[in-house]
């Protein structure tokens, strides 16, 4: 991995960020005729609209308003809720960590599923496994987070009340319910992923099957086993770390809904209620940071595919 | 076209995912008409009931038969998600075939921007400017329309970049002719195919991130009977009627799937190499 790749990189990942407080930006304040009379209804008099807008900053021109939104928010000023009165910031950041845990825990999930069962596939390719995989996915894809959650809060908190249906439990005080509060969220969001990724995973491994280095490794009679794990698999596997890392955007948008329906209070459940409430400073900071995640994670992976790929010199 | 419909047909994801789609749309369109009841018909008497010979899927907690709701919610989901699907492909593959017709600086920058926009999930831009619209029906397509422009310019390009270093379009450059004819006369026809199969699948992901807004109460308002809005109401009476959940859920997993079968089913068919 070359400097100028790292720098190249780094440079995307700040244009990215600029773009997203744009539209946050753009579509927040100024695509609303008027963010003042949107904030306080119609009844609001005259006098208490001005008085806003002039708090508001709404009177400079559009231009002035970004800059300085944009340079409160880089120093981590990102308001005051509308709704609670509260600071933004800390709120979300609060929250977020009960989402990380939630992400990061169905990301797992998802792996420890989802690999094996693609190589599988790929290794049973047409037969019984790989059929019923197919299946799966096809399913999976196909049932949005808040079909599945809603059908496992009825099936198993509901029917067989083997799990509790809503609610959340900090890990600390409490592990084992805390646990059994996260099994039904953390299945909601990886099922979609684990249909995903496992039929991307089949399909990279069935490609690496077929490439000239794996056959010459079986003409010189090396075992099946050694050959799948040495040569397939290596070379296979490489491309996964891309499709998970694009996957962290449907896990945060999955993560949205899934936090709504089991009352997580994670960021998700923020920004719902943000937005259903039109509280502006909570829904633009929850935009930004849910895409400065997602960012940072798309970075991750890049840099990670960088470094393991040793045959592209990134220039 | 017949050859694709024939290659299509023989494999079994495009077949069965046709017969849905086609059942989907067809129910779509005679949604109303077909509903044995009607579908906002309530009664006091007959709530919560069972499946029966009279009302197949049973009724829901306004007495309303749920079979006629879901039929008549077929129009509502569906087609609002192929407008929205429609709409936002069609801009998307505006703006990622000039991008690749016009190349270089300017294409460097178009998709620079778009990857940037895709760091947000289509829900988030979605919630996004539906906080901004106000909530209803209408607004939602927008949203997603707005939503999906962004990856659709994205593969139209790159489909559109192989077509643009073909022989015609260098002709017609070399002919002398300008840059929107060439765009909309040359490039988007054979751009088509590709475009055709990413919207078959992303109709599957318009119905459920429709279905989605209208759980969240943002998108359709009752007393429609869009799907993610019956699914939304029947949770408040899980324990009274199961079932009243399980048929909006089914309605929607059969018409994702479909689309993506179909979706599947027609990237073979269009593309007989792989």
């Amino acid at each position: 991995m070359s400097g100028r790749y790292l720098l190249r990189r780094c440079g995307l990942f700040l244009y990215t960020l600029l773009v997203v407080s744009l539209i946050v930006f753009g579509i927040t304040q100024v695509l609303p005729a008027d963010a003042a009379t949107m904030l306080m209804g119609e009844a609001a008099t005259p006098d208490q609209l001005a008085a806003l807008r002039l708090r508001l900053g709404l009177d400079a021109p559009v231009w002035l308003q970004y800059a300085r939104w944009l340079g409160a928010v880089v120093t981590g000023d990102f308001g005051i809720s509308m709704r609670t009165g509260q600071r933004v910031l800390p709120v979300l950041l609060d929250s977020l960590s009960r989402s990380l845990l939630l992400a990061v825990l169905s990301i797992g999930v998802m792996l420890v599923v989802a690999v094996p069962l693609g190589i599988l596939a790929a290794v049973r390719r047409g037969g019984v496994a790989d059929t019923a995989l197919g299946l799966f996915s096809y399913l999976g894809v196909s049932l949005p987070e808040f079909v599945t959650a809603t059908l496992a809060i009825l099936f198993f908190a509901d029917y067989l009340g083997w799990l509790p249906a809503t609610g959340y439990v900090p890990l600390a005080e409490d592990p084992w319910r805390a646990v059994q509060h996260l099994v039904l969220p953390v299945a909601t969001v990886s099922l979609i992923l684990v249909a995903h990724v496992s039929r991307m995973v089949r399909s990279e491994v069935v490609d690496a099957l077929h490439t000239d280095y794996v056959r010459a490794a079986r003409l010189k009679g090396m075992p099946e086993r050694i050959v799948l794990r040495r040569h397939a698999l290596r070379n296979a596997l490489l491309p996964t770390i891309t499709i998970v890392a694009l996957d962290v955007g449907y896990v945060l948008g999955g993560i949205i809904v899934v936090e709504e329906i089991f009352a997580i209070p994670g960021i998700g459940r923020q920004i719902i209620v943000a937005v259903q409430n039109r509280d502006l400073p909570m829904i633009q900071a929850g935009a930004l940071v849910m895409a400065t995640t997602y960012s940072v994670m798309n970075f991750l992976a890049d840099l990670t595919y960088a470094a393991l790929d040793k045959r592209i010199q990134y220039g | 076209m017949a050859d694709v419909l024939r290659r299509l047909l023989r494999s079994p994801q495009g077949a069965i995912g046709l017969t849905l789609v086609v059942l989907v749309l067809a129910v779509a369109i005679l949604g109303p008409s077909l509903a044995p009841y009607e579908p906002s018909a309530m009664s006091v008497l007959r709530r919560y009931r069972p499946p029966s010979a009279e009302y197949w899927l049973g009724t829901d907690q306004l007495g309303r038969d749920i079979l006629s709701r879901i039929l008549a919610g077929a129009r509502a989901t569906v087609l609002l998600a192929l407008l929205a699907t429609v709409i936002g492909s069609l801009c998307g593959a505006m703006i990622g075939t000039a991008s690749a017709f016009l190349g270089g600086r300017v294409d460097e920058a178009v998709m620079r921007t778009v990857d940037a926009i895709m760091a947000m999930p289509s829900l988030l831009l979605s919630l996004l400017i539906v906080s901004v619209l106000g909530r209803g029906s209408e607004n939602a397509v927008l949203a997603i329309a707005i939503a999906f422009t962004p990856g659709m310019a994205r593969i139209t390009r790159s489909v559109a970049l192989a077509v643009r270093r073909q022989d015609y379009v260098n002709a017609a450059i070399a002919r002398g002719e300008g840059a929107f004819y060439i765009v909309a006369r040359e490039m988007l026809p054979n751009v088509v195919a590709p475009i055709v199969v990413e919207m078959s699948i992303r109709v599957a992901f318009a119905v459920m991130l429709f279905a989605t807004l209208s759980f969240l109460g943002l998108g359709a308002q009752p007393p429609a009977s869009e799907w993610g809005l019956m699914v939304s109401e029947a949770r408040r009476f899980m324990h009274l009627a199961p079932g009243m959940i399980v048929w909006p859920c089914a309605a929607i997993a059969i018409v994702s799937i479909g689309f993506n079968l179909l979706g599947d089913g027609l990237r073979d068919a269009l593309n007989p190499r792989t």
